[in-house]
């Protein structure tokens, strides 16, 4: 559905180029839902504005929905839809109005797009909001309508970025529900961004993480996990003249890392913690020593992160500091 | 239509079984009158920034049109008003127009520019719908400053006077777009607001809008200066329709350039919502 070659960007500025992306190479499958996972930053929407033909690669090429880019933008937007992170609907206009119009654009029939509209309004606990001003709505309510218009037309291909920013955990959830019977029912395909690591790996079939403008690592979210850190097993000892004998049973299990202490908790990274648990507590068991708890902690998103970026997805600000955006696209939402 | 039929199997190549879109289309005017019926209702919302610009107009008409009654036979015309009214009415034309920009700035930072650029939309219609609205504001604009006219003793034949609005309007297209072009590019609304008065005033006062620049009234640098002014020319045209000379070479001088400047306004408009950077 989605296959892009060496897609590069650099933005000339006053202060500069920014390399916001540096050679991507993705494939995305039709039926698929993929998570495309990035600090701030990170060249996220600037992947997705080249792909949606709003922007002009660089360097590189892709097709998109069968499409080539560059050569056929037209024929890509007709298949495609898109939810902008910095949303899509005019303060000044009604809500219900925006969503046909737009579905207009495309060439749906007006009953068609009211109906569809409604029935959009309708999934996405819009009620009552069709003939409300768009500046009268709250964040979420609106950020909610940006996602209605992207998918009025029933594309077979949809761009979100970043769609559940701003919403509350029960709409989100909603949405969640509502972009995986995207797939199941209508075998659409879904390339989202997010921050949330816990929406990434709830809801995407793959991922992809990228970071200063490359793609740093790719996998379903369980690879992902499993590649990169494994389990943490937890130990808290009852008495503190134990913790050495903790440490060295717990740093012999197979595949561990360099277990850390701190005060009486002893922690030790393994790869399949859950099938080595057993053992490690009979282990502990027949050497007599006490425990106050065990916990195993299986890898977040976030630990990958961490790992293959050294820093925590939850930082923010990229390390070559705030770019002037005043001039750009992005400006409004930053 | 509905998204909770059952499973949907995927086509063996794994292809979905989405509606395939339509092969392109003829959309251009379809897709033009969207946008202009969206820009419409939005405008007829919020009609102040209208009657505002119906208001200076009426003003010059109440409040500097009885100066120049005097004055008339010296300029060599029987009446006043046929002097002056082709003036405001280009002057309708460009300042009427001159600050949509704004308002497409708004849009943009709402992200509606993008949003409309990422459907198949042609970027023509996205402009020319616009335009077209942004026409017939001032075309009903230029109705509403004739027939105030008419009470302040305007006379001149009916046919001239539609022709005269009607390069108004046109008119108004070319400095809409123009507008729209410079805001899109610009992206903020300080900077444009200069520029385009930057633009628009020595036009303006170059056009001998409100007394004519003619060889007799004027410095020779000033007459050859006001010469390379297409508005001027515009102007010198919608006198002459409103002296009922419809088809004299100084009126078709105005219908060619105002269709020119329209040509080249839109040409220029569509350009930026085409840009990638837009
Ligand atoms: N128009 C522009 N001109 C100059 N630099 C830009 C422009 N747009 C984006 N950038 C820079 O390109 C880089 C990538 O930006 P991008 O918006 O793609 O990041 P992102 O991954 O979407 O981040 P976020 O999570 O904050 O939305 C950033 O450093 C940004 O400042
Ligand atoms: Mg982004």
């Amino acid at each position: 559905m989605i296959h892009a070659r060496g897609l590069a960007r650099t933005y000339h500025s006053r202060r500069g180029d920014v390399d916001a992306v540096r050679g991507v190479d993705l494939d995305v499958a039709a039926g698929e839902i993929v998570g495309f996972l990035g600090p701030n930053g990170a060249g996220k929407t600037t992947t997705l504005r080249m792909l949606t033909t709003l922007l002009a690669p660089t360097r590189g090429e892709a097709t998109v929905a069968g499409i080539d880019l560059r050569r056929n933008p037209g024929g890509v937007r007709r298949r495609i839809g898109y939810v902008a992170q910095s949303g899509s609907t005019s303060g000044a206009a009604r809500a219900g109005e925006e969503v046909i119009d737009h579905a207009l654009l495309y060439g749906v029939p007006r009953s068609e797009a009211a109906a569809r509209g409604r029935e959009l309004f309708g999934q996405l606990e819009l009620d009552g909001l069709w003939d409300r001003k768009c500046s009268t709505l709250s964040g979420g309510q609106r950020r909610r309508l940006d996602i209605a218009m992207g998918l009025v037309h029933i594309p077979q291909l949809v761009f979100l970025d970043e769609p559940t920013t701003g919403l509350d955990p029960q709409a989100r959830a909603n949405l969640w529900v509502h972009v995986r019977a995207l797939r199941d029912d209508r075998g659409s395909t879904v390339f989202l961004t997010t921050h949330y690591l816990e929406e990434a790996d709830a809801l995407c079939d793959r991922i992809l993480v990228i970071d200063h403008g490359s793609i740093v690592a790719e996998g379903t979210p369980e690879e992902l996990k499993q590649r990169v850190s494994g389990d943490a097993v937890v130990l808290t000892a009852t008495r503190p003249n134990d913790i050495a004998r903790l440490v060295a049973i717990s740093g012999a299990l197979p595949g561990a890392g360099a277990p850390t202490v701190d005060g009486t908790v002893v922690e030790v990274r393994v790869p399949a913690g859950r099938t080595l648990l057993a053992g490690l507590l009979r282990a502990l068991d027949a050497d007599g020593i006490e425990l106050a708890g065990v916990e195993l902690r299986r890898p977040t998103l976030d630990d990958v992160f961490l790992t293959l970026t050294g820093r925590s997805l939850r930082d923010g600000e990229p390390p070559d500091g705030p770019v002037d955006r005043t001039a750009t696209s992005d400006g409004a939402a930053a | 239509m509905t998204a909770t039929t059952g499973p949907t199997v995927l086509e063996p190549d794994g292809r979905a079984p989405i509606r395939d879109p339509e092969p392109a289309r003829g959309t251009f005017v379809h897709d033009t009158l969207v946008v202009f019926r969206r820009a419409m209702r939005i405008s007829l919302r919020n009609p102040v920034w209208s009657i505002m610009g119906l208001l200076q107009p009426v003003l010059y008409l109440s409040l500097f049109g009885p100066l120049l009654e005097p004055l008339a036979p010296a300029l060599g015309a029987a009446n006043a008003y046929q002097l002056f009214v082709p003036g405001l009415l280009v002057q309708l034309g460009m300042f009427g127009a001159r600050f949509v920009g704004f308002g497409l700035i708004a849009e943009w930072r709402d992200g509606v520019i993008e949003s409309e650029r990422v459907t198949p939309a042609p970027r023509s219609a996205l402009v020319l719908g616009r335009v077209l609205r942004d026409v017939l504001v001032i075309l009903v604009q230029g109705v509403v400053l004739v027939a105030t006219a008419f009470l302040f003793g305007l006379d001149a034949p009916l046919g001239g006077i539609a022709l005269g609005i009607v390069s108004a309007a046109l008119l108004g297209a070319a400095f809409a777009s123009l507008s729209y072009a410079v805001a899109l590019t610009l992206k903020s609304e300080d900077a444009l607001a200069p520029l385009l008065n930057g633009i628009a005033l020595p036009l303006l006062l170059l056009s001998g809008i409100l007394l004519p620049i003619t060889a007799a009234s004027a410095p020779s640098w000033l007459n050859h200066l006001s010469d390379v002014n297409p508005l001027k020319h515009i102007v010198s045209g919608i006198r002459a329709e409103f002296a009922g000379d419809i088809t004299s070479s100084t009126a078709l001088w105005g219908y060619g350039l105002t269709v020119v400047l329209v040509g080249l306004g839109l040409w220029f408009g569509t350009r930026t919502f085409r840009n990638e950077d837009g």
